[in-house]
């Protein structure tokens, strides 16, 4: 059991060691998804959402692999567990919500490959998380991926309007711009801790 | 993958899902036989990898020592020696010189920094007092927080860190305390690292921990774990 | 062999680490390649494990891609290469935990690294196995230089050291920023616009050439 509080661990998986910025999880559709906020947000949500069902998943599966003492199975469980539910997430939505699916469209099997979702899982397992902590973990986790986003793209979308070099346009630009805001992230470290 | 499963409809002539289920359980036994030998033939050297970092950090931190013995003190307060790997005790290990005395006891600790933190330090239990301190795990700042395993100023705050024991009560007469930098007056206080004090008082707070909680315990079967150097 | 295909086979090779180099050129696998470069011996340790795992399933991949039906290919790929990445993750913990600890979490994240179910899907489940391995070796030894001249920069910057040796003498300030997430950020972002100069300037000169 880790003793961290569940306020820290939102804190520090929004801003602290935001996702994104800090950890490197997820770095893919950050730099790919990011050019317009309008996707970036729904890519968070959905994000957000399976993010937080696969962690319960892998949080069931991982207690289930250690009473069979079975631990070196994980990575294999662990990644069939998170490709799953993008597929049941996406039937169902697809069923119930046509207008939503065709919203997220190519986003929802993106995150079957998009690292910050096994990285949760396998995080919240090193890290020793009880159940409850794994979900705080996780949904603060996707909202700071989300954050980074929609932060990236609104700044993305200011850039296209701006005068830049040639040779410097497209990701070697994001890329300077991903490292200012990670700096900028730097600051929030110490909050929440006493 | 969602192409897949829409193409599976529409595709004139789609192997039926015996074969597919053939090929994928085909598959997955394959993968599985190949992790359970991987599995098995890394074993015994990634414990003896395991046992000997140990080992190492332990003597380096208990110079007198010659070998050591680990033992785990559970939530009751009991000790038990060389406990279970994944038993729920916290780990310390007694140092034995060559004639077999006690050397000192290594006490491992953990908690929080800007990150989480992992300690090692060297208690004395005849003179009370702590003579060692190495960081075994570390996330803090490059640069800043990573101070607090390498600046000899600071290190040098646990060549003698008082941890005297109330004898009435086994409880710590003075806690151990982080203080500013520079303002270090009683022998149980850590002078902190200028510019780095959230990391140096984590370190301060664990200690605090490790020592109201596990030297009550240890005096206590003290006489347990001199005996089993000398076996 | 005729000399025109072991010519092809060569080109398949040098693909990978020139022309299609998966970091500066495809932009895959971006989040090792900044995660745990801040020191060169991560660095190669990570591309050394990503490289096994790649060349393995890469080969497998080509192996089974006659039997495998076509609606459960890309569930049959994340297998191999999960089953390769557990194998990877305890052959660095029976060599080193030091280096074990350094990548944590993110060599159970080489399944996930784009590069490897990249080429399984676009090059090793239509080619045969030798080119497949080929074209695996190539692909990771460039994933390899490139992490190196991330981690290269990284640590002589950051820790004025190359490989844990120190080059630049005592008095020497690190330049911490470049231990930090931001300055993975930096570095990469400088390799890219490095690379994209040295194309421009390139691209000027082949139409210099054409108009004279």
């Amino acid at each position: 059991m880790n003793s961290a509080s569940l306020w820290f661990i939102f804190i520090d998986s929004l801003l602290i060691n935001n996702l994104v910025l800090a950890v490197f999880l997820g770095i893919c559709p950050f730099l790919g998804v990011s050019g317009k906020l309008d996707t970036a947000i729904r890519m968070g949500g959905a994000v957000v959402f399976v993010m937080l069902v696969s962690s319960a998943l892998a949080y069931g599966m991982n207690v289930l692999l250690v009473r069979l003492d079975a631990e070196y199975l994980r990575i294999i469980s662990y990644i069939v567990v998170i490709a799953s539910t993008v597929q049941l997430v996406e039937m169902f939505i697809k069923k119930k919500s046509p207008a939503l699916f065709r919203a997220l469209g190519i986003y929802l099997p993106l995150i079957t490959t998009n690292c910050a979702v096994l990285g949760v899982a396998m995080f919240q397992t090193i890290r020793d998380y009880s159940f409850v902590q794994s979900m705080v973990f996780s949904l603060g986790s996707g909202l700071g991926f989300t954050l980074a986003l929609v932060i990236m793209s609104g700044i993305r979308e200011q850039l296209n309007l701006s005068d830049v070099p040639n040779a410097a346009k497209g990701t070697a630009l994001a890329l300077m711009v991903a490292g200012i805001l990670s700096m900028a992230f730097m600051g929030f470290a110490g909050l929440g801790s006493n | 993958m969602s192409e897949t499963s829409v193409q599976a409809g529409s595709l004139p002539k789609a192997p039926g899902s015996l074969s597919m289920i053939v090929v994928m359980t085909a598959v997955a036994t394959a993968c599985g036989l190949l992790i359970v030998t991987a599995f098995q033939a890394t074993k015994n050297a990634i414990e003896h990898n395991v046992a000997t970092i140990t080992q190492e950090s332990v003597l380096e931190i208990l110079p007198d020592a010659t070998r050591q013995i680990p033992f785990g003190v559970d939530k009751s307060g009991a000790v038990v020696r060389e406990p279970a790997a994944d038993a729920d005790v916290s780990k310390i290990y007694a140092g034995y010189d060559e004639s077999g005395a006690l050397a000192g006891i290594a006490i491992e600790g953990s908690g929080q920094g800007w990150n989480e933190l992992k300690i090692l330090y060297a208690y004395a239990p005849d003179r009370q007092c702590i003579f060692g301190f190495k960081v075994l795990e570390c996330r803090e700042t490059p640069g800043v927080g990573d101070k607090i395993a390498t600046q000899e100023e600071f290190l040098a705050n646990f060549k003698e860190l008082d941890a005297t024991l109330d004898p009435g009560t086994r409880a710590p007469e003075h806690p151990i305390v982080t203080v500013k930098h520079g303002t270090k007056k009683d022998k149980w206080e850590i002078d902190a690292i200028s510019g780095a004090t959230i990391s140096s008082k984590a370190v301060g707070r664990i200690l605090q921990d490790s020592t109201t909680r596990l030297l009550p315990a240890i005096t206590g079967h003290l006489d347990e774990i001199r005996k089993a150097g000398a076996e | 062999m005729s000399e025109s295909s072991s010519n092809r086979n060569l080109q398949v090779f040098l693909n990978g680490i020139w022309k299609e180099n998966p970091v500066f050129v495809q932009v895959l696998g971006m989040c090792p390649t900044l995660a745990v470069t801040n020191s060169v011996r991560n660095a190669i340790a990570m591309g050394i494990s990503t490289m096994f795992v790649l060349v393995m399933s890469s080969m497998l991949v080509a192996m089974v891609r006659k039997v495998v039906p076509k609606q459960v290919r890309i569930a049959t790929y994340i297998l191999i290469i999960s089953t390769f990445v557990t194998i990877v993750d305890y052959l660095i913990k029976a060599v080193s935990i030091p280096v074990y600890k350094a990548l944590g979490p993110f060599i159970a994240l080489i399944v996930v690294n784009c590069i490897i179910l990249g080429r399984a899907e676009a090059f090793a489940s239509k080619n045969t196995v030798y080119r497949s391995v080929l074209d695996a070796v190539g692909m990771g030894v460039g994933f390899c230089i490139a992490l190196l001249c991330l981690g290269g920069v990284r640590e002589l910057l950051g820790s004025g050291s190359f490989l844990g040796v120190p080059i630049f003498g005592p008095y020497f300030e690190p330049w911490v920023i470049f231990l930090l997430p931001s300055g993975g950020f930096f570095t990469l972002g400088a390799w890219l616009l490095v690379f994209s100069l040295l194309k421009e300037r390139k691209a000027r000169r082949a139409a210099q050439e054409q108009s004279a």
